[in-house]
């Protein structure tokens, strides 16, 4: 049995808990061991974060890798895009930066007693569904759900920059879309499918009203090709969507995490998706 | 009536405005600016040509007066005045399109990272950064802890506090102390200024 050190990061476990326990119960069902990680903190964020001070983020991150390095596991396993960007790209410079290494270590010694050695594979949970648990496998579980016309929303972060995360093709990606399908659901295609939320890069926080325009306009484009419901693979994006969708009024479109839209599949049930919590009701 | 060009009195007035503003901006490079942009992660600076790939592929930009190339343009030419304290530089939401279509490889976002590193330790931190900064460099994350996130998790069948810093002050000290050894926290009780 695959076993993956399971990163929270903050969104996620407290703000829509729902996601997190439909991950345990999904990745459980598909034979993948998540074992917490015993006092990690904020990713921290890629975008906001990293806007400040670059040596404190690369600090931070490699503190949360050096716990998961401890823990005797195939990897860090993360349900979000921005844990997976910061975490992704901080051990990427440091596994190939010997002089950034030694700098964030000596700063991570002074702080914790603890180094980064390089040894940890991040890994996004879409990633790892595709190319480890397969899309076949995922099938083979699905026990129920509707065929609905599905947004799927890849978010930034997940593939890019594509020349470092080498997951899938940054402008026409089908990896996500793959586990949708196979979950049931029919992803269509809409206009400017790719875009950013809008949320990210501290956007969110200082001006959200430009945030705003930039889901307004994705929403638009979904609705003009006719979803029933849009999927995401990060809880930022998924914040972005079911709150904007409350403060724009016109629309209403069910927002579901890819780890809820798997737990609705498998049959999981509905009580422990956390569903309630959503501001744009999901009546699924 | 078509008026022959020369004699359209609004073109000839435009030109002469264009002319002059040009004339006011003619400043000198700064290229040690442009060096501490290249120092602090913004490698790739000097490859834009300016072909404007960027701009025409940002989703903010579409929807604000805000254009990458721009900021780009004055990082190359070190403009530090024009560039630092502009409020187009906190509209990228560092989606990475402009950084995966640049045709000379230009790593733009690790340049408006590095841009932004620089505007903080000048004082330019709007408030509701500087609220979200204080927030982790307290508690270790971005996120607050309620009480009714912790009913719901104990409902789901989760443990009531993450088994995270929340859960464990030894490791909320360790994260302070980062904090402290960065000198972020008293980069963020000082609002950005240094």
């Amino acid at each position: 049995m695959a076993k993956y050190a399971f990163f929270l990061g903050c969104i996620m476990p407290l703000r829509y808990p729902g996601i997190e326990s439909a991950s345990r119960e999904v990745f459980k069902s598909l034979g993948v061991e998540l074992v917490d990680m015993q006092g990690a903190s904020c990713c921290p964020a890629p975008g906001v974060m990293r806007s400040f001070d670059q040596t404190y983020w690369m600090s931070v991150a490699a503190r949360n890798l050096a716990i998961a390095e401890k823990m005797n596991v195939d990897g860090l396993l993360t349900i979000c895009n921005g844990c997976f960007d910061t975490l992704f790209e901080v051990a990427h410079k440091l596994n190939h930066d010997p002089e950034l290494r030694k700098k964030i270590n000596k700063i991570l010694k002074d702080a914790t007693g603890m180094e980064y050695n390089g040894t940890v594979n991040v890994r996004h949970f879409v990633e790892l569904l595709y190319r480890d648990v397969g899309v076949e496998a995922i099938r083979a579980k699905v026990k129920g759900g509707k065929n609905l016309k599905a947004a799927v929303h890849y978010g930034c972060h997940f593939l890019k920059p594509s020349n470092i995360k080498k997951i899938d093709d940054a402008e026409r990606p089908h990896v996500f879309d793959d586990i949708v399908e196979a979950a049931g659901m029919t992803s269509v295609a809409y206009k400017d499918k790719g875009t950013c939320c809008g949320a990210g890069g501290g956007v969110r926080a200082r001006t959200p009203d430009v945030a705003l325009k930039m889901t307004a306009e994705n929403l638009k484009n979904m609705t003009a090709a006719g979803v029933d419901v849009i999927v995401d693979c990060c809880p930022f994006c998924h914040l972005q969507y079911d709150v904007s969708q409350v403060q724009l009024k016109e629309y209403k479109i069910p927002v579901l995490h890819l780890s809820q839209l798997l737990g609705l599949a498998f049959g999981l049930e509905k009580e422990k998706l956390g569903l309630e919590v959503h501001q744009t009701k999901v009546n699924l | 009536m078509l008026i022959p060009f020369q004699q359209n009195p609004q073109i000839r007035r435009r030109r002469c405005v264009v002319s002059v503003s040009v004339l006011a901006e003619a400043k000198e490079p700064n290229p040690e600016f442009t060096r501490k942009v290249v120092d602090a992660g913004g490698k790739t600076v000097n490859l834009c040509f300016q072909c404007g790939t960027c701009t025409g592929s940002c989703p903010s930009g579409r929807q604000t007066a805000f254009r990458v190339r721009k900021v780009v343009r004055r990082a190359q030419l070190g403009f530090e005045e024009d560039v630092l304290p502009s409020e187009d530089l906190w509209l990228c939401t560092t989606c990475f399109t402009c950084y995966e279509r640049c045709p000379r490889g230009v790593e733009i976002v690790d340049i408006i990272m590095a841009l932004r590193n620089m505007a903080v330790r000048k004082g330019y931190m709007a408030e509701p950064h500087r609220k979200v900064a204080e927030l982790i460099s307290k508690t270790g994350h971005l996120v607050s802890l309620r009480d009714e996130d912790k009913a719901l998790r104990t409902k789901l069948g989760l443990q009531g506090t993450p088994p995270t810093v929340f859960s464990d002050p030894k490791s909320l000290e360790e994260v302070k102390k980062i904090a402290a050894l960065c000198g972020f926290d008293k980069l963020v009780a000082s609002g950005g200024k240094q």
